[in-house]
């Protein structure tokens, strides 16, 4: 016969990789690195997004991990453009996790100070619950993917500092209730600014990218 | 495939809290799992046993404690469980804001021999 005994835990599941994100975000704050944890749906622009902001941020070193399920097309484009880029396949999972990024980080050369976008995997779930070492949360939507979404994903809304809303080139083409969409979106987030975008016209880009240069001091 | 690597950490913590303690059996493990955690307990439970195999935990009942999330609003203070497709507090018709209460996720407690 055993004794049984009740051992009192009250530790939070996630506190290794939280422990693993605030290492690898002194990192990069050491070496001058400001770095974006970039979230999306599959196909809302994240990459289209990353190159556009990469353009309009001239004199600031880019960096970008590209995070994919499988394949290497968006690090393969970036790197055309002369973009120090490191590729993250996950094969399966559905988010970064901090010690993905940990290790990317570590195999990454950052010879100057710039900013370093991290594409999380697309997926509106889960890469809202896990930090990977990011100063700043920029999530993308689109006007194509209907006003309900922060009613539908209220974390990856609510975690945001800078929301951009791209596609706005389609709105007239479609029903997209911006009041709706915003009423949410304001619920749960009083302060991330919403900057609509076009990576089609470069609407928006301007903006976004001065709120970038803005808070990585630059 | 997303709670494969968490139920990993639970098992690991679980471990760890039975090893400090002398055990040679982890009996049971509580956890509390807000509904706004983005993690299914029952998602956990499938992988659970499969991951125990081996470690201290093998054969341990895990017990999921679920939590409701709140919002509270921040017109008239009441908290309340939303509706879907509104964050409208029921008293008041402001729009509720999100409160820790629904984020949890942790291992409140083991049990060990």
């Amino acid at each position: 016969m055993h004794d049984i005994r009740k051992i009192n835990v009250m530790e939070n599941i996630h506190d290794e990789n939280d422990h693993i994100a605030s290492h690898v975000r002194e990192d990069l704050t050491e070496k001058g690195i400001f770095a974006i944890n970039v979230m999306g749906a599959p196909g809302i622009g994240k990459t289209s997004a990353i190159k556009g902001l990469i353009e309009k941020l001239r004199g600031i070193t880019p960096y970008v991990i590209e995070g994919d399920i499988e394949s290497d097309i968006d690090a393969r484009a970036l790197r055309a453009l002369g973009v120090k880029t490191f590729q993250i396949n996950t094969f399966g999972a559905c988010h970064l996790d901090a010690p993905l990024v940990h290790n990317a980080v570590g195999n990454m050369e950052f010879d100057e100070k710039g900013v370093l976008f991290i594409e999380n995997i697309g997926n509106l779930v889960c890469p809202a619950e896990f930090s990977i070492g990011e100063h700043a949360l920029m999530l993308i939507c689109s006007v194509t993917e209907g006003s309900d979404k922060p009613y539908k994903y209220p974390l990856a809304f609510e975690k945001a500092d800078l929301i951009l809303l791209n596609k706005v080139d389609l709105a007239p083409h479609l029903d997209f209730d911006e009041a709706f969409f915003m009423k949410g979106l304001r619920a749960l987030n009083k302060d991330a600014p919403v900057i609509k975008l076009s990576a089609k016209t470069g609407e928006g880009f301007d903006e976004a990218a001065a709120w970038i240069a803005a808070r990585a001091g630059r | 495939m997303h709670e494969y690597s968490i139920t990993e950490s639970i098992i690991k913590i679980a471990e760890k809290h039975g090893r400090e303690a002398g055990a040679s059996r982890v009996e049971s493990i509580t956890l509390i799992v807000g509904d706004r955690s983005g993690f299914i307990g029952d998602s956990i439970r499938m992988y659970f046993d499969l991951i125990a195999e081996g470690t201290l935990c093998e054969g341990a009942e895990l017990i999921i404690r679920p939590v409701r999330s709140l919002l509270r609003c921040p017109a008239c203070g009441d908290t309340f469980h939303r509706r879907p497709l509104s964050f409208v507090c029921p008293v008041c018709g402001a729009d509720g804001a999100p409160t820790e209460t629904g984020k949890e996720f942790h291992i409140e407690s083991i049990t060990v021999s």
